[in-house]
């Protein structure tokens, strides 16, 4: 809703600036009635932008066709689909897959295995990134003396620890729930960290005034004002937890889509590689909307961004 | 004065270390007091360190030399009944009008319920009926400046430090919100420093006028305001004793007002 519509009490009238003198009275009645008629307007730009999304439409399903078909047509006449696979074959795969099962089983249990894993250290690693990021975040003092030894673990190799924990905690889901974890940690700890250090102020110093506790800024200040950080962390956070998932898998496990892929590595199956991909990219993209649904409600209060408020008419 | 003055400040220094390792002094030997319900505003040039003073009073920090005492105590921590209206937008940008206004209440233990009733009856006595659930990107900043002061007032301060609050606002409302302060006060008992470096603004709301020197800020003259209340904002400053007034304390306030341009020249070149 635009402000101007709410703030009668303090607008000015406007219109009365130019005209001046006697006639100021007239010349504004002239220019209101000169306006034109909105409702035609947003109509005109409803339909416009209509059409322009169909377009839109249009043009990513082209791109795709011809994407796939140019590679389906290459690799049945010029390059060899062995080692490279085709789209009819990769189809040909997933169907497969979702009707017959694979070799360890139902397609969906797979699936279900490896999200399990990465929703678990998702949400064991965010909570730690969170509290960590924001209790340093606010410790100046603990935060330089900790600083290098965070910024010698953040530049630790990560994935190979994966290998590491296959050792301590054995074939299981324990040791991928760790693999994640490592991996989500340091990307939710920093923002966390830095949301909680660029707090405004103000808006602390108005919190003590109004009698907040240490406990109740953190809670009613500190965090809020750093969500919109750990939000946009928690983004790239869940694209590693599947990462961290899948390579836990990889690196030795008894089901997952990182052992479907592994597995096909291991018999020359490119389509089987490429099937084990897309699965994994659906579900990047489903927890990806998910994640803007939260988003989006936890940060209601936001203004909405220049872009999303104006398409200019 | 008979009674004990709720506020005072005496031989206060406050010194801050620079970024650039040298020490700026920003307050430096004041002594001031204010008494219950007497509303005083501070005059000086830009950045003299007039909202030191307040952070002072407020306990936001503490004196590098001298005292500040608040109803007879030393100030440790925020004192009880302190309220204090920041220059820049101080209201949660993740709260609606209604919870921002119900803060207070809530930290200060009260059960949601009851810091909601208050916090409406304080949403309606500042004009902004009906706006409860609004949030304050979708208000304007005169309505913005309402919620925090309804957001000070609800916890019923006996002292208002006020650090230049409406100068971000048109001279149209920036007047309103003048007039709105001072009939909110009324009958309140508060004692108020306002700090400003606006002089109309000052006189048209303060019982006493103290005027700041150039940095390091410290009192260099105090005036007595002779005019009746109840006040309207927006004619009194027409009235030949306003324009008597501004112009006694125009005459100490312009030094300072040089000095602190001059000294700004010179930076320059």
């Amino acid at each position: 809703m635009s402000r101007e519509g709410l703030d009668v009490r303090e607008a000015e009238s406007p219109a009365t600036v130019t005209t001046g003198g006697t006639t100021g009275g007239t010349a504004a009645e002239h220019a209101r009635s000169a306006l034109p008629d909105t409702a035609a307007l947003q109509r005109q730009a409803s339909a416009a932008r209509r059409r322009r999304r169909a377009g839109m439409w249009a043009l990513r399903l082209l791109l795709v066709v011809v994407w796939l078909g140019s590679w389906e047509a290459a690799a049945t006449w010029w390059i060899d689909p062995f080692f490279y696979s085709k789209p009819s074959a990769i189809a040909v795969r997933l169907a497969e897959w979702f009707d017959i099962g694979t070799q360890f089983g139902s397609v969906w249990e797979q699936i279900a295995v490896t999200l399990e894993e990465a929703v678990l250290g998702f949400a064991l690693g965010a909570v730690a990134g969170v509290v960590l990021g924001v209790l340093l975040g606010r410790s100046r003092y603990l935060a330089d003396v900790l600083a290098p030894f965070i910024k010698a673990a953040n530049a630790v190799p990560r994935i190979v620890l994966a290998s590491l924990f296959i050792i301590w905690f054995g074939f299981g889901l324990t040791s991928k729930v760790a693999t994640v974890v490592v991996l989500v940690f340091f990307a939710v700890f920093f923002n966390a960290f830095t949301g909680a250090r660029e707090v405004d102020r103000n808006l602390l110093n108005n919190a003590r005034i109004l009698g907040a506790s240490r406990a109740q800024v953190l809670g009613t200040i500190v965090l809020p004002s750093a969500t919109s950080w750990i939000l946009s962390s928690l983004h790239t956070a869940f694209g590693f937890a599947l990462i961290g998932a899948v390579v836990g898998e990889y690196a030795g496990a008894s089901k997952g889509l990182g052992l479907l892929i592994s597995n096909a590595q291991g018999t020359f199956d490119s389509a089987g590689i490429y099937a084990g991909m897309i699965i994994i990219t659906v579900v990047a993209l489903v927890a990806e909307w998910v994640l803007t649904l939260a988003e989006k409600r936890l940060l209601r209060w936001r203004p909405p961004a220049a872009g999303e408020s104006s398409a200019g008419v | 004065m008979t009674e004990d003055p709720v506020i005072r400040l005496r031989g206060a220094t406050k010194r801050f270390r620079s970024s650039s390792g040298g020490v700026h002094t920003a307050v430096h030997d004041l002594t001031m007091t204010v008494g219950r319900g007497e509303f005083v505003a501070v005059v000086g040039p830009t950045g003299c360190g007039k909202s030191t003073t307040l952070s002072l009073v407020s306990g936001l920090e503490a004196p590098s030399e001298g005292e500040a005492v608040v109803n007879g105590r030393p100030v440790a921590g925020i004192p009880d009944g302190v309220g204090y209206m920041f220059q820049a937008d101080a209201v949660l940008p993740w709260r609606t009008v209604l919870d921002n206004v119900a803060t207070g209440p809530r930290y200060r233990g009260a059960s949601r319920k009851e810091a909601r009733e208050r916090a409406g009856d304080w949403v309606r006595r500042v004009g902004l009926g009906g706006f409860e659930d609004y949030y304050p990107h979708q208000l304007s900043g005169g309505m913005r400046k309402r919620v925090a002061m309804a957001q000070t007032l609800v916890n019923e301060p006996s002292i208002l430090l006020m650090d230049e609050p409406f100068s971000a606002l048109d001279v149209q409302t920036r007047a309103l919100m003048q007039d709105e302060l001072l009939r909110l006060w009324s009958g309140t008992g508060a004692a108020v420093i306002f700090v400003t470096h606006d002089l109309e603004e000052a006189i048209c709301l303060a019982d006493r006028v103290l005027v700041m020197t150039a940095g390091p800020a410290t009192v260099k003259a105090a005036f007595p305001v002779p005019l009746d209340r109840p006040r309207d904002v927006e004619r009194i400053r027409l009235t030949t004793e306003f324009l008597d007034v501004y112009r006694e304390i125009w005459e100490s306030l312009r030094e300072e007002v040089e000095e602190t341009r001059q000294r700004g020249t010179h930076r320059v070149a």
